[in-house]
């Protein structure tokens, strides 16, 4: 795994002007009646990416893979493939392979059949279909299930199947729908890793559609909130937590506190800002915000602290407020504090200890406080 | 015993064969053959019906009867070839209008399953429609457009495509065209359900995997709605073999059909024996099928998900 995730920090295509895009979206527009799928969008995906569409349901991230896919043809705009312009392509014939999100095994096929079809079509002599059969059993490990049809295997088996299936052909580009969505928790966390695997071993290209952000921050290079039809945000999954582009991202990627107010000043040094909930934010960056906006000042609640006692200091980023609830989680409690305007603010800490020496509990009064450099200031 | 009285029962049989406008000939005869070489007359299973009988000798006939059950009337089932002959052509006709019924019904239950949603309810209703009209009253109006001068011939004559009428009433045709009319809700409706809850991703599945539309279609699409087709097949073929109704009216005399052979011998001929013979003939015949149908129905339930 280290390994890996240092091969991944050094690849950054998209940071490099010389690099070339591999799948281009140009102005790209949906339309299905009245209702406009996708908006006027554009994006680049480079070769080798794992590429993620985050969003809610409806947001068009579906459709927007169909049309990578060739199941939709986009109502204006254009999309490119390597160089290609894939308008009027038929799905047969396009590079690019789909895992469907009901894996749409072929109920009638085994799994060696049901893994060999696309390599039949492509008329390969038999041999090589066996052997390359063979490879992909082994690829997901289910070698001893090879002549089993799909309603014979789990969840899970099924998952590796449609996988296997879908790579078996050696596409260019490997599109993901929602590839997890029907696994429980612990078996989609471990799958999560061996996609990564996969990918990096057969260097494809990887689009995944998600709508679980833990996914997409987990697997994918870099990652695309999507909303209406519209991309709002493209960037690394770090980018994206950390330096959320709006208070949309950053409320829809993770959890986060907003503390509303008005910039009061603002230089290279960083900004205050007048809290309106009567405390005051100081801040090492300023998001480009001029003074006497207002802004909204957002925080991770990892990034708060909590305690009984005041901070050593309370002119700025402090203000005491009263325990309202406590989810213990096993390896971190979140507090909500209930600040004296109302607001209910949310910071979590680490239990690193088995046995805290602040034990805080439901009414105590509770200080929360957090660095400069803690939080990041939003205009949009 | 009952030999005069069964004798007058019998006589119905030479009545018939005067009245009876055989072409082949070959039934002319037949009656007398069957009385020559039978000997005096047997009671057969008919006798069991008189009711003439003193109420204390009933049981003793009954026993004395069912001790007499013999295969003669099976025997003679395979000494006529008139009977082979029967159930042969029937089963031909049989088959030949199911493959035509498949071949009309599948694309309209395609169309049906693929349709807009909000419309699939009335095209099913428009399949059902018919039932709603005596089945021989549709049968009859069929004798209105396929005789010589009926709709059919004077729309393609009022139309040019044809100078002479055709000649379709009392032909196979008019009985293949009959018997798919007729049963076709049976077949699309098995059809309609197999086809309708395939999901859709497969089809594109298989195209993402460089399948051309048609080439899916065959792969994917027709394996999978192959327990519609034997459903529909088998509940088209099954009452098609034994019918009746379809080849009196539309066939004409020369059709031969069990169905129309079982009612001769049952109601012309009057001779009881005979006809249930051909009767557990045909029901053996059709149970066939009738498993088959069973256990692919059962596969069906147990691959379903």
């Amino acid at each position: 795994m280290n390994s890996l995730g240092s091969i991944r920090r050094v690849f950054a295509p998209w940071n490099d002007p010389a690099a070339k895009p591999y799948i281009v979206f140009e102005r790209v527009t949906k339309t299905f009646g009245g209702f406009t799928a996708v908006n006027d969008l554009s994006l680049v995906i480079y070769e080798r990416e794992f590429f993620a569409l985050l969003g809610a349901s409806g947001c068009g991230k579906t459709t927007l893979l169909r049309m990578l896919a060739g199941f939709e043809e986009p109502t204006s705009g254009r999309i490119l493939l390597d160089g290609q312009d894939m308008r009027g392509i038929p799905p047969y014939r396009r590079p690019a392979n789909m895992m469907f999100q009901s894996y749409a095994l072929f109920p009638h096929m085994t799994v060696e059949q049901n893994i060999a079809f696309g390599l039949r079509q492509e008329g390969l002599p038999k041999p090589e279909i066996e052997a390359r059969v063979a490879d992909m059993l082994k690829l997901v490990k289910l070698g001893q299930f090879a002549r089993r049809k799909p309603h014979q295997l789990s969840g899970g088996q099924r998952q590796r199947v449609a996988l296997a299936r879908s790579v078996a052909k050696r596409p260019k580009v490997l599109l993901l729908d929602e590839p997890l969505g029907a696994l429980d928790r612990k078996l989609r966390e471990e799958t999560q890793f061996e996609l990564m695997d996969l990918q990096q071993e057969l260097g494809l290209t990887f689009v995944i559609v998600t709508h679980d952000q833990e996914e997409a921050m987990t697997m994918a290079d870099r990652i695309a909130v999507m909303d209406k039809g519209k991309v709002m945000q493209v960037a690394t999954p770090a980018e994206i937590y950390e330096a959320p582009a709006s208070r949309f991202i950053a409320d829809f990627v993770g959890s986060v506190n907003m503390f509303e107010g008005t910039v009061e000043r603002s230089d290279e040094d960083g900004a205050s800002i007048a809290g309106n909930d009567g405390f005051s934010i100081r801040t090492s960056n300023t998001g480009g915000a001029a003074r006497g906006s207002s802004v909204a000042f957002a925080i991770r609640p990892e990034k708060i602290r909590v305690s009984s006692k005041p901070p050593e200091q309370t002119a700025f980023n402090a203000v005491a407020g009263e325990i309202y609830d406590i989810a213990y989680l096993g390896d971190m409690t979140v507090y909500h504090v209930k600040l004296p305007s109302g607001q209910v603010v949310k910071a979590s800490a680490l239990n690193a200890a088995r046995i805290t020496n602040d034990p805080l509990t439901w009414q105590d009064r509770a200080w929360i406080s957090f660095d400069p450099d803690a939080g990041i200031v939003l205009t949009s | 015993m009952a030999g005069p009285r069964l004798d007058l029962v019998r006589s119905g049989c030479r009545h018939r064969t005067d009245e009876l406008e055989i072409g082949d000939g070959q039934r002319h005869d037949r009656c007398d053959a069957r009385r020559r070489r039978r000997g005096p007359a047997k009671p057969g299973v008919t006798s069991l019906y008189r009711v003439d009988q003193p109420p204390r000798h009933r049981r003793s006939v009954l026993l004395e009867q069912l001790g007499e059950f013999g295969l003669d009337n099976y025997l003679w089932l395979t000494e006529d070839p008139l009977y082979l002959n029967a159930y042969v052509s029937s089963v031909v006709i049989a088959a030949i209008s199911t493959l035509l019924a498949l071949l009309v019904g599948y694309p309209i239950a395609y169309g049906m399953a693929r349709a807009p949603a909000a419309l699939r309810p009335i095209l099913l209703m428009l399949v059902i429609l018919p039932f709603w009209t005596s089945f021989l009253i549709r049968v009859y109006a069929w004798i209105g457009i396929l005789k010589p001068e009926g709709l059919l011939n004077q729309l393609l004559l009022g139309l040019g495509l044809i100078d002479v009428p055709l000649v379709i009433l009392n032909t196979h045709s008019a009985i293949f065209i009959g018997i798919v009319y007729s049963y076709l809700p049976f077949m699309v409706l098995p059809l309609y359900s197999s086809l309708e809850k395939m999901d859709h991703s497969l089809i594109e599945a298989a195209q993402d995997l460089g399948c051309r539309p048609a080439g899916a279609f065959w792969k994917i699409t027709f394996p999978l709605s192959l327990p519609g087709v034997i459903a529909g097949s088998m509940l088209v073929f099954i009452p098609a073999v034994g019918e009746f109704v379809i080849p009196d009216l539309l066939g004409g005399s020369q059709t031969l059909m069990i169905g129309k052979t079982l009612w001769n011998e049952f109601f012309a001929n009057r001779d009881w024996p005979v006809s249930s013979a051909v009767a557990v003939i045909l029901l053996l015949l059709l149970i066939v099928p009738i498993m088959f149908f069973q256990s692919a129905q059962a596969r069906a339930r147990e691959e379903g998900r």
